[in-house]
């Protein structure tokens, strides 16, 4: 329950104890927002300590009397716009001349109500300036939000970027002044780690690729119905080489024509992220379980490693981008950070979920469910 | 080589790095420990002191770098500190220590980028260590 500081401004006290019994009781609450508003009323008689008070406390919305005994309410008015107050006004006058209402509205009144007013004119026009201010508010959040996400994007991605070739670059460096030695062979270790390096800069950019198709759209759904035991075996067979170094044992459970419509380049980014991952978060002689299913309307997939697993703190940054969980156990495995946070999103476009399990030292397994359409 | 070998701290997450700033630190002539990330070396500088720190900026937090040299310095007030990092002013990414309050709360020493030439870098250490 949130309350929003009303001002009034009038220098008839009837007007402000009205205002406040009207508005004791009332609340305002739109399907679209997360709860009810609620009034707290604050008196001003004159424009000066209306200002005092603009000053001094956070007011949300001020019903402001043109005609005062001091300063006019459009010079309070005037003096709200000049400082930038995030605060909606609401000229209540009786003597609404043209001129004064263009003055006001240029600085920015959001309304007129002319006195007398009755109490459900009050309450109405409260309802539509409190919606006024909640969506204006609600902007300029998810502006601000939008442009944070952005920037932290930018500076993870060119840190991403720029690590492998500051190591590249530096094994190169000790090899040209041969630093440890005379022969090839002494460098063996760091010209295996740049492949490495560049293996993973090139796997970043692909996967940055996709992120950027996902994100402007541009990528055409071309749903058609797939054999989802193909596909699995088709990414099997892709992962196998690293399989075989590690001397990792993939099983696939699938009944064979096990159909579902999707556009199947996006199926295939699915399931060859959670089955590398399987195997290269895997320990060696490890085993991968994969299981594809129908079950309740659904299709669901589990991939199931023996490998080293993840603590509980670290499965709830998973799905976010450039999330890598840096320890110990992965400090030699490169990836970008950018698969699991693609497969979630593709895996919401299609109106299903992604859970995880985990024990350090035991394995992970990760459920996809997918609703068959009907 | 003119020092006593002193013992010089290199923190950092990237393994590649880590190993050629050993490599290079141990061929001027230092000891070396190592440790790779912020909480490790969190556990090194309880365990001993170190003669000066070379750290990584970004590692388990962004800011992991300047809470380590904070620590450091808590520690160890004469311990010069290094921060090495990728972010530069083509990333958009600028740290500077111009203003005093800056110099007061990041208490590192000197900002080396990582791309730094080992001859620089030895340069850089002989003036922190007084060599």
């Amino acid at each position: 329950m949130e309350k929003l500081n009303v001002l009034v401004v009038d220098d008839e006290p009837g007007i402000r104890s009205g205002v406040e019994r009207i508005l004791r009781n009332f609340t305002v609450g739109y399907p679209f927002m997360d709860q009810d508003f609620h009034f707290n009323i604050i008196e001003a008689e004159t424009g000066e300590i209306a200002i005092e008070i603009l000053e001094k406390e956070r007011i949300d919305i001020v019903l402001l009397d043109n005609k005062l005994p001091g300063i006019d309410g459009i010079e309070v008015l005037e003096y709200i716009n000049k400082k930038k107050f995030d605060v909606q006004v609401m000229m209540i006058t009786s003597y609404a001349s043209l001129d004064l209402a263009v003055k006001a509205t240029n600085n920015g009144a959001y309304n007129f109500m002319p006195k007398p007013f009755t109490p459900q004119d009050l309450k109405s026009s409260i309802e539509n300036i409190t919606k006024h201010l909640f969506l204006k508010r609600m902007t300029k959040k998810m502006n601000t939000e939008g442009k944070q996400i952005r920037f932290q994007f930018l500076s993870v991605l060119s840190h991403e970027l720029k690590s492998p070739l500051n190591a590249i670059e530096g094994y190169l460096r000790i090899m040209e002044e041969k630093q440890v030695g005379e022969n090839i062979d002494d460098y063996k270790v760091m010209i295996n780690r740049s492949m490495e390096r560049i293996n993973g800069m090139r796997s970043l950019i692909m996967d940055l690729l996709d992120v950027t198709k996902l994100e402007s759209g541009e990528k055409k759904r071309r749903k058609k119905k797939l054999d989802l035991s193909e596909i699995a075996k088709v990414s099997i067979h892709t992962i196998e080489p690293l399989a075989i170094q590690k001397n990792v044992k993939i099983y696939l459970d699938c009944e064979d024509q096990l159909i579902y419509e999707a556009d199947s380049t996006e199926i295939e980014i699915i399931f060859n992220n959670l089955v590398s991952n399987a195997v290269k978060y895997n320990i060696d002689d490890g085993k991968v379980y994969i299981e594809i299913k129908k079950s309740n309307g659904q299709i669901q997939i589990t991939v199931e490693d023996t490998g080293i697993g993840m603590e509980k703190e670290d499965l709830e940054k998973l799905f976010q981008e450039f999330v890598r969980i840096r320890n110990i156990k992965t400090k030699a495995i490169t990836g970008s950070g950018l698969g699991l946070s693609i497969v979630k999103k593709l895996i919401e476009f299609y109106n299903g979920e992604i859970t995880v399990n985990s024990e350090p030292d035991k394995g992970s397994k990760f459920t996809v469910k997918l609703p068959l359409q009907a | 080589m003119t020092n006593d070998k002193r013992k010089i701290l290199i923190v950092d997450d990237d393994m590649d790095y880590l190993t050629q700033l050993e490599i290079q630190v141990k061929r001027f002539g230092f000891d070396v420990i190592i440790a790779e990330s912020q909480k490790e070396g969190e556990e090194k500088i309880k365990e001993e002191k170190p003669d000066l720190a070379i750290l990584d900026l970004m590692m388990e937090n962004q800011d992991s770098g300047f809470i380590l040299a904070y620590k450091i310095k808590k520690a160890y007030p004469d311990v010069p500190v290094i921060i090495a990092t990728a972010a530069t002013s083509e990333t958009g990414v600028v740290f500077g220590m111009d203003h005093e309050d800056e110099k007061n709360w990041i208490k590192a020493d000197t900002y080396i980028e990582k791309s730094m030439r080992s001859d620089q870098l030895e340069r850089e250490i002989n003036k922190l260590l007084k060599i």
